[in-house]
């Protein structure tokens, strides 16, 4: 048997830098470069070069730009060894988007069609700054950032994936919302020529697919507002050109291909709670101790995985993320609030 | 007139293409082509496979009736096999590469997940026909074994509701086997079940 015995040099998990002191240090530095110090960001123009397998995609020209000037690795996992970035052929080859039919692999065969450019978003609702904004514009003012989150699925499965985006935050204050404005909803695209799954009678999804946050979730800094994944634009199956990436939230919250952002002030019914109301709820926070009625949610699967090593890690409540948005639910009964 | 050989030809044959789809997949996992969860695919696979093949066995009992040829009753304990071989791969599947053979997960999920307690009645109910399609048993059994092999016809209801309980967004697939499934056990309905040879009939003479 071989018995380990640690040296005063090596590492303890306790010498890990909390995720939160990590984020906020990262803040600063983006504040630095945002402050005109080219020196923040000049170590991260080879980060790009771990893309160099993926392949390119048909990025629009202020898309590429955008990309190009990218905060590289804004947000990395605290323990990388354990949170390995799943290859690009598996996080754009294995989805769920239902729009394109319900099998893993039915939305990389079918999403390809879907025309992304020219995309619009209209922000309305509760907001004094509302209107129809062509994708371009919408992006502009914010710089994108690359953030590798852990994305946990209802269905018990997990992948690391870098995401590009602006955070939700940032749309938000610009939109100006009003006091009555207490949630936001948000809508997938309806096309059922563009997109086959609306058009089969057997859907059970009343689309178009809807979801929605509380606006204290909205504009927690974790909560992204996705155009580009490994270094590159979103893949249609992943949702181009727009979706949204919360990540201690199960992946159905993270609704693709948006063209509808509205504050409200009730609160949405999401379209997994409208199919299934004991199965899904509104805030549907990853949390190991609440299981979904038809398996467990006690653990998961971290793919790609193999054969004989299904690599079921333990979930961890808010995915790991509750130093960042536990305080958002202090006091909220999460068994009954799933 | 068919030889011995012929049938035999034609029973290689249908056990070829039973084992068929097992190798493909095996072969798609061996070569990295099944996604991030091979063991994922191939119990879907497996699964739905397991499906196909009792579907066809119940369907080998109308189609003698129809078309006379003796080449469906001879396969038919034979495909009855292999649903029940697949079963079984599809169980091992979700015991291996789902739960990663814990046990202890294995008993929760039994006793709290009731599509998957379904899906064990289905496939004990298959062992025991399984275990009751030989020679001997069908003489033990005599007159008995005819009525006991009905379960096959409870067992395609407990899989579709096995099925039923896992679709998660789109009821269209398991829809398409329900229809195939109720058009199969329509056959089976006395005045079906009589007009099928009168069928034969017609088609013939025409």
């Amino acid at each position: 048997m071989l018995i380990k015995i640690a040296k005063p040099s090596d590492l303890h998990e306790s010498d890990v830098t909390p995720e939160s002191i990590y984020l906020s240090r990262r803040r600063f530095m983006g504040g630095m470069a945002g402050l005109g110090a080219g020196l923040a960001l000049s170590g991260h123009a080879q980060a790009n070069a771990d893309y160099s397998d993926v392949p390119d995609g048909n990025a629009p020209a202020w898309l590429k730009e955008k990309i190009s000037k990218t905060q590289w690795e804004a947000v990395t996992p605290s323990n990388p060894e354990k949170d390995k970035i799943a290859p690009f052929e598996d996080a754009s080859g294995y989805n769920n988007f239902y729009e394109f039919g319900s099998g893993k692999t039915d939305p990389a065969r079918h999403a390809g069609s879907l025309e992304t450019q020219p995309w619009s978003v209209v922000v309305d609702g509760e907001v004094n700054n509302g209107g129809r904004f062509a994708l371009e514009d919408f992006a502009k003012p914010a710089q994108f950032e690359e953030r590798i989150y852990r994305l946990r699925c209802v269905e018990a499965w997990s992948m690391v994936i870098p995401w590009l985006g602006i955070p939700l935050a940032e749309v938000i204050k610009r939109a100006d919302p009003t006091s009555k404005a207490k949630y936001v909803r948000f809508e997938t695209l309806v096309d059922p020529e563009q997109m086959p799954g609306q058009r089969s009678s057997f859907a059970l999804i009343d689309w178009p697919y809807v979801e929605g946050l509380r606006l204290d979730e909205a504009m927690n800094p974790l909560t992204l507002l996705a155009m580009g994944m490994y270094g590159r634009e979103l893949p249609n199956q992943n949702g181009a050109p727009l979706r949204l990436v919360v990540p201690w939230k199960y992946g159905f919250k993270s609704i693709k291909s948006i063209v509808r952002i509205s504050l409200v002030e009730e609160q949405p019914v999401n379209s997994w709670q409208q199919i299934a109301p004991d199965e899904y709820g509104f805030y549907a926070n990853v949390n190991p101790e609440v299981d979904h009625p038809r398996w467990s949610q006690a653990t998961e699967r971290r793919l790609p995985n193999s054969l004989f090593s299904p690599n079921t890690i333990d979930t961890l409540m808010f995915n790991g993320y509750a130093d960042e948005v536990a305080d958002m639910y202090a006091g909220l009964d999460l068994r009954a609030n799933y | 007139m068919a030889t011995q050989r012929t049938w035999l030809l034609w029973r290689v044959s249908v056990f070829l293409a039973a084992l068929a789809p097992l190798v493909f997949w095996g072969w798609q996992v061996a070569n990295n082509a099944a996604g991030p969860e091979p063991g994922r695919y191939l119990l879907l696979n497996i699964g739905i496979g397991a499906l196909w093949l009792l579907l066809f066995t119940l369907s080998l009992t109308p189609l003698t009736k129809l078309t006379r040829w003796k080449g469906f009753a001879l396969i038919r304990r034979q495909l009855g096999l292999w649903t029940l071989a697949y079963a079984t791969l599809h169980m091992l599947s979700y015991a291996l590469f789902i739960l990663g053979l814990n046990w202890a997960l294995l008993g929760s999920e039994l006793v709290k997940r009731p599509y998957i307690v379904v899906g064990m009645i289905a496939l004990i109910g298959l062992a025991a026909l399984g275990a009751t399609s030989n020679r001997w048993a069908m003489k033990r059994l005599g007159k008995r074994w005819k009525p006991l092999h009905k379960f096959s016809y409870a067992i395609l209801g407990l899989v579709l509701l096995h099925f039923f309980w896992v679709v998660r967004a789109d009821m269209q697939e398991w829809a398409m086997y329900a229809a195939i499934a109720a058009l199969i056990m329509a056959t089976r309905l006395p005045p079906v079940a009589r007009a099928l040879p009168k069928l034969r009939y017609r088609f013939s003479r025409a």
